[in-house]
């Protein structure tokens, strides 16, 4: 017994000691390499580069490499060099301040990321201590910008409540009245219905005058539809994704009711259009604004297609735009200074893929945001 | 009053379409004392093949209301010849085993014929046609009642009468009835067991296969997940009803779609599935065996 308990402490100082000389084995190569460099600029990015969300994050890091490599190749950031230094969260909360507390260790001053919500509110405070700047490209939760508790968060796309802003004011430019709102009781959609019954119960011109989750799934709908009769009704606010979507659009005009309908960006999908069929036409959704055909979004992708052979992911235009943004506000700052970037970020136009943008006040990106689209013909197509 | 009557109209298609499927449970329970979990996956299965045969006759352009019937008795045979497979494969080979294997055989069968219909068909929500005609007759009652929704509750009221009378007068059904009473007594006056069970699934699988037909017309999208909830409502009527008993599974089933209706009319869409839950469990308190099930002397 003795014997094996000593082999296997044998056998365990054996790999330690292994895993200790290859870590300085290492370094040591990292230390020859380093001395060539001449000033570098580093640009961090944070997110979900494993796990199951891994598909939201990696964009992000090949769209800061992208970017990374066209201003080096037109001189890099005042003389510097930009190097992209990635640090994983998973979108996990506790993963995220472990990567904050990195990147402030490491001495960077700008951080591309985090990807999701609940990872980017956890890093904020050790960002904020740290006086480093922070862009997300995905972010949408409204408080991170609203509260004002982060004047060093800024984001490339539209917080949720915008789009919910958008569509109650696009219910009342149609002289609608009464809206009844219905969502899928996910967090999703009933986030969006939240908002829209908030604003709209901030607003005298219109009423909400019914508030309901149907279940996704459930056999049908005849009964939420004929409450929506019942409650009087002149328009329907979806929150929510299309196949519930299609199901009460299909149930109502069925029952003869052809109050518009108005739904989010989980709905503007042409999957709706398919399985709606008929009963789409004429259907709203807002949906983000179309960057296909903003040239700086075209020369990204087909960079992105050049480099990695592939196809862009999710959130890879925001992503570009916010690594464009912030090199560009270093470069007009002059330097790293955290005042001065902020200031450049909240003062100067930038070109990014997402359009000439500038940030507010709050760190939302001014001009990036939602469009109306209405069904027509089969398609989606933006109400001018 | 129209408000209530709507929801009623609306509660009554719901069962109806619960009752179809709670028949395939309860017949099974009262047969072989199986769930059988796979009874939704059946329920879908009738939708696809539905979908698919609808499709192909559109193509070769045949009258509208032919495309149904047509629909309708493909999906039935094919459906059938599912549940009678699906008998064969999963449950006959553990008859004699204790009654924990069949159930998880159930689910296992249950869970492949989802992902079989997800890889071979799409994950995605599919249109389906709208194969049930608007009738001229309706055009007043049309904002109480649509179509489809007068179909699927005749069809219903046609299926259960016909399964009831089926069970009381033919020789089959009374072969069904005495297995159900006593296995092995019944194998010992000669009565071909396996055949009966085989049978029974293939009814059961036939009024799944309609309801999946009927429904996926009256809602117009299909996806291979369809048959998960519907099945776990339609057990849940058949539970209700009391599992074993047909009048006790239509029942359950109607009692279930009203109350789901009249939740969401009166109070809110939020509390449907509550509402429907609490009173299984209101009713399994005070009337175990469900509302029509019959006490039974465990057996020592």
């Amino acid at each position: 017994m003795r014997v094996k308990l000593s082999l296997i402490a044998l056998c365990l100082a054996m790999v330690a000691m292994l895993a200790a000389c290859g870590g300085e084995a290492e370094k040591k190569a990292e230390e020859k390499a380093a001395p060539a460099e001449t000033a570098k600029l580093v640009l961090g990015v944070a997110g979900a580069h494993s796990g199951d969300l891994a598909s939201y994050g990696l964009p992000s890091v090949n769209a800061a490499k992208l970017a990374a490599a066209k201003i080096n190749a037109a001189g890099g950031v005042n003389g510097a060099m930009v190097e992209v230094v990635a640090q994983d969260d998973q979108c996990k909360p506790e993963l995220a301040t472990n990567a904050a507390t990195k990147m402030l260790s490491d001495g960077v001053k700008i951080v591309l990321g985090h990807i999701c919500s609940g990872a980017t509110k956890a890093a904020l405070p050790i960002y904020l201590d740290g006086k480093i700047v922070v862009m997300s490209p995905s972010a949408t939760n409204p408080p991170l910008t609203q509260s004002g508790e982060y004047p060093n968060f800024f984001r490339t796309i539209a917080p949720d409540d915008a789009q919910a802003a958008l569509e109650v004011d696009f219910a009342k430019s149609l002289g609608l009245k009464k809206a009844a709102i219905i969502h899928d009781k996910g967090d999703y959609g009933k986030g969006f219905a939240s908002f829209c019954k908030q604003f709209i119960d901030a607003d005298a011109d219109i009423e909400a005058v019914l508030f309901e989750g149907v279940t996704p799934g459930a056999v049908d709908y005849s009964a939420v539809v004929q409450k929506i009769k019942g409650s009087g009704a002149d328009c329907v606010i979806f929150g929510g994704y299309h196949p519930e979507a299609s199901k009460i659009v299909t149930g109502m005009r069925k029952k003869g009711l052809e109050i518009p309908f108005l739904s989010d960006d989980g709905v503007k999908d042409d999957t709706f259009i398919k399985v709606a069929g008929k009963y789409a036409e004429g259907v709203y959704a807002t949906g983000p604004k179309d960057f296909s055909s903003n040239a700086i979004y075209q020369e990204a992708v087909a960079a992105h297609k050049a480099e990695f052979n592939a196809d862009p992911g999710p959130f890879f235009p925001e992503a570009y735009s916010a690594a464009l943004a912030l090199l560009n506000a270093v470069q007009v700052a002059g330097s790293t200074d955290y005042d001065a970037v902020m200031n450049a970020l909240r003062t100067s136009y930038v070109d990014t893929a997402v359009g000439k943008i500038k940030f507010d006040a709050k760190g939302d990106a001014e001009g990036v945001g939602f469009s109306v689209y209405q069904v027509k013909d089969g398609k989606y197509a933006e109400v001018k | 009053m129209d408000y209530f009557l709507e929801l009623f109209l609306g509660g009554l298609t719901r069962g109806s379409i619960y009752a179809l499927i709670a028949l395939g449970y309860t017949m099974v329970y009262g047969i072989i004392e199986l769930i059988n979990f796979a009874h939704g996956e059946i329920y879908m299965i009738g939708a696809f093949t539905g979908l698919i045969v609808a499709g192909l006759l559109t193509m070769l352009g045949f009258p509208g209301i032919s495309i149904l019937a047509i629909a309708v008795v493909c999906a039935i045979i094919w459906a059938a010849a599912y549940g009678y497979t699906i008998e064969k494969v999963a449950y006959k080979p553990l008859r004699g085993a204790q009654r924990l294997s069949p159930l998880i055989s159930a689910i296992g069968m249950s869970i492949f014929l989802q992902n079989y219909v997800m890889l071979s068909q799409t994950s995605d929500f599919l249109p389906f046609p709208e194969l049930i005609p608007e009738f001229g007759f309706m055009e007043g009652l049309g904002s109480i009642m649509s179509s489809s929704e007068l179909v699927i509750i005749l069809a219903t009221v046609a299926a259960c009468i016909g399964l009831t009378l089926f069970i009381k007068f033919t020789k089959l059904g009374k072969a069904m009835r005495a297995t159900a009473q006593n296995r092995k007594m019944a194998m010992l006056v000669g009565i071909n067991v396996d055949m009966v069970i085989s049978a029974t699934f293939v009814i059961g699988s036939s009024l799944a296969a309609v309801g999946g037909v009927l429904i996926a017309s009256h809602i117009g999208q299909i996806n291979y997940f369809i048959g998960f909830i519907a099945g776990i409502k339609a057990f849940t009527a058949a539970v209700l009803g009391g599992i074993g008993s047909i009048p006790g599974a239509m029942l359950g089933a109607l009692v279930l779609g009203l109350t789901e209706a009249f939740a969401t009319g009166y109070v809110s869409s939020d509390y449907e599935d509550v509402f429907a839950f609490c009173l299984l469990v209101l009713i399994l308190i005070f009337r175990p065996s469900g509302i029509m099930g019959k006490e039974k002397t465990q057996k020592v």
